[in-house]
């Protein structure tokens, strides 16, 4: 925002050569105003004061009200965190959960954009359309249906597990009858079905991308591969990767930003913020500050520590976005 | 032989993105005897309405019902598609009609600041909400989502005003009209189809929004509809019937607007882009 203070002296000395019909046109300023103001008070200023409050220890509403004194710790919200053996186990979480998630949303988003391309145009419809429902589904309902799916009792995975043959199941699992079994119970499990909630979401917007970027990549190019007898595989690391490029880097950088923000999701599946064991970054900042006891200049660092990381991803993507905007 | 493969494919893929969907209304329309029977029924064998006439009729939460909290949720999200669509028709204008010198700055900022975590957000603008008094008011979501929905806005509808060939404006110029008459003669007529598309992206990002709602609205009576929702799960035993009924009125509306506007979305997304 320092950028709004302008040098009067440079924008007349830009003016004169050209000469336009009114010299310094308020216009778009005044057009801007209203947008400026809104992301100022409610994006940027908050991002600002995340950060100074992760530097003092805030630990009721009445310091947030002003009622009473924020006493100045420093760094001690990051030293206390940073020597906490339960944030690294967080820090892993989170990292292990969005390398995962973002390798398996682009490989099947991937697999599936290539396959719409491929199919009859009925097929293609009919499947496009249903990849469609899974993206438009709110992330709150959808994330409720899993659950069910997923019920101890009457879900629809318990009753199928139940259903292999118990020589099997007690061969594979140790156990045949799945009623009441946990899935959300140990950690792991937890992650994987969140994993599965995640990617459901998330694979169609990177098919229904890498649809729309195969259909500008002139078809010739496939067809003379083809037809010199390149594999499938070859032709895809050979022509049609180097020219989807660009459109890989935005969709891996986009995923990485969502994955690692997740937070419906885990709060729905897990009932909450009570469930430690499988806390990422987003949940551990929440649930810090909002749990009681609130410790919201805790919660503040651990927001910081996201944010940080996310703003070197985002560096990646603007300058992504910047060079394709320059070519079109 | 290759072409049965394929569409063999396909069809596993429609089945694992639409499944869940076609689950949650299947499952709303079953009898509770159906839904908790050991044996799922894959189609429901005698529809019923009651789970619906159950959530639309009684109480979620005593004294509030469904139709309380879809109001809610209604007049929230519906605010902020006004109030952002306004301010962004504004700003849209201005950077897809004018050059002028921080006019890159102010796009690049638009990418950056909706990369920015809206959850590491959510402590200071609590605190922002505690000090204006907002705090268990509608009003506090409001604000919050219109600074959330915003910076996608505004690049969404760039392109929409760009569109719009700047020749109409000049002869409209040529011929007395004053800015003002243009912008609202010429150029909104014009753009009307791409704010009732960003108008849909604005509504599903407020409709959608779970952590402000909970963190910003402690009284039951203004709860939105998602804290409901989560707050209508018994901790042990769900009733799934009224639930999948719940989440079906809450998804449709949803799932509506967005095949409305889905291919707006993805060239919107693909340059700078903000998922729920």
């Amino acid at each position: 925002m320092s950028s709004q203070t302008k040098n009067p002296e440079t924008a007349v000395a830009r003016e004169t050569p050209v000469r336009r019909r009114r010299r310094v046109d308020r216009l778009p300023y005044l057009l801007l105003l209203p947008a400026l103001l809104i992301i100022g008070v409610l994006l940027l200023w908050p991002l600002g004061q995340v950060v100074v409050m992760s530097f003092y220890r805030l630990n009721s509403v009445r310091q947030l009200r002003g009622d009473r004194d924020w006493p100045w710790v420093g760094l001690g919200n990051y030293t206390d965190i940073l020597s906490d053996p339960f944030f690294l186990t967080v820090l892993r979480n989170t990292v292990l959960f969005a390398a995962a998630n973002v390798l398996l949303t682009m490989v099947l988003g991937t697999l599936v954009g290539l396959l719409l391309n491929r199919l009859g145009r009925k097929m293609a419809t009919f499947v496009a359309s249903c990849v469609m429902l899974a993206w438009a589904t709110p992330a709150l309902t959808g994330t409720i249906v899993w659950k069910w799916i997923f019920d101890d009792t009457s879900g629809l995975v318990t009753w199928l597990f139940n259903a292999l043959p118990d020589g099997l199941s007690n061969g594979l699992f140790g156990r045949s009858d799945w009623t009441g079994y946990g899935w959300f119970n140990s950690p792991l499990l937890f992650f994987a079905i969140l994993t599965l909630v995640v990617v459901w979401h998330s694979f169609p917007f990177i098919a229904v991308s890498v649809l729309a970027g195969l259909k500008s990549v002139p078809s010739e190019l496939h067809e003379a591969a083809r037809v010199d007898g390149a594999s499938p595989w070859r032709v895809f690391w050979k022509i049609t990767f180097p020219l989807l490029r660009p459109v890989f880097g935005i969709l891996i950088v986009l995923s990485t930003i969502w994955d690692f923000k997740v937070f419906t999701q885990q709060f729905v599946l897990a009932g909450g913020t009570q469930d430690r064991p499988t806390f990422m970054l987003a949940i551990y900042s929440y649930a810090e500050a909002f749990s009681p006891p609130p410790k919201y200049g805790l919660g503040a660092a651990i927001a910081v520590i996201l944010t940080l990381i996310l703003l070197v991803v985002t560096g990646f993507y603007v300058r992504m976005v910047l060079r394709q905007e320059d070519e079109s | 032989m290759k072409k049965v493969a394929l569409n063999g494919a396909g069809l596993l893929v429609a089945l694992f993105a639409a499944f869940p969907v076609y689950w949650m209304i299947s499952t709303s329309l079953k009898p509770s005897n159906e839904i908790f029977s050991a044996t799922p029924q894959p189609v429901p064998t005698h529809p019923t309405l009651t789970h619906y006439r159950e959530i639309l009729t009684g109480n979620l939460i005593p004294g509030v019902s469904f139709l309380d909290f879809f109001l809610n949720s209604a007049l929230v999200a519906v605010s902020t598609v006004v109030l952002s669509g306004l301010v962004a028709l504004l700003a849209a204008t201005a950077v897809a009609r004018f050059r002028f010198r921080l006019r890159t700055s102010f796009l690049i900022m638009l990418l950056v600041v909706q990369m920015i975590p809206l959850e590491a957000l959510v402590i200071p603008l609590f605190l922002m909400i505690q000090r204006l008094g907002l705090y268990n008011t509608l009003p506090s979501l409001i604000l919050t989502y219109l600074g959330f929905s915003l910076p996608f806005a505004v690049w969404m509808l760039r392109g929409f005003v760009a569109a719009v060939p700047k020749e109409l404006e000049e002869a409209a110029a040529i011929d007395g009209a004053s800015r003002a008459q243009t912008f609202r003669r010429v150029l909104f007529p014009l753009v009307a189809p791409g704010l009732v598309a960003t108008s849909i992206f604005s509504f599903i990002t407020a409709w959608n929004e779970l952590i402000f709602a909970l963190t910003f609205i402690n009284d039951q009576g203004s709860y939105t509809l998602p804290v409901a929702m989560t707050f209508f799960f018994g901790r042990d035993d769900t009733n799934w019937g009224p639930v999948m009924a719940a989440s079906t009125l809450f998804t449709l509306p949803v799932i509506i607007f967005f095949l409305l506007v889905q291919r707006r979305m993805v060239s919107g997304l693909v340059a700078g882009a903000v998922k729920g």
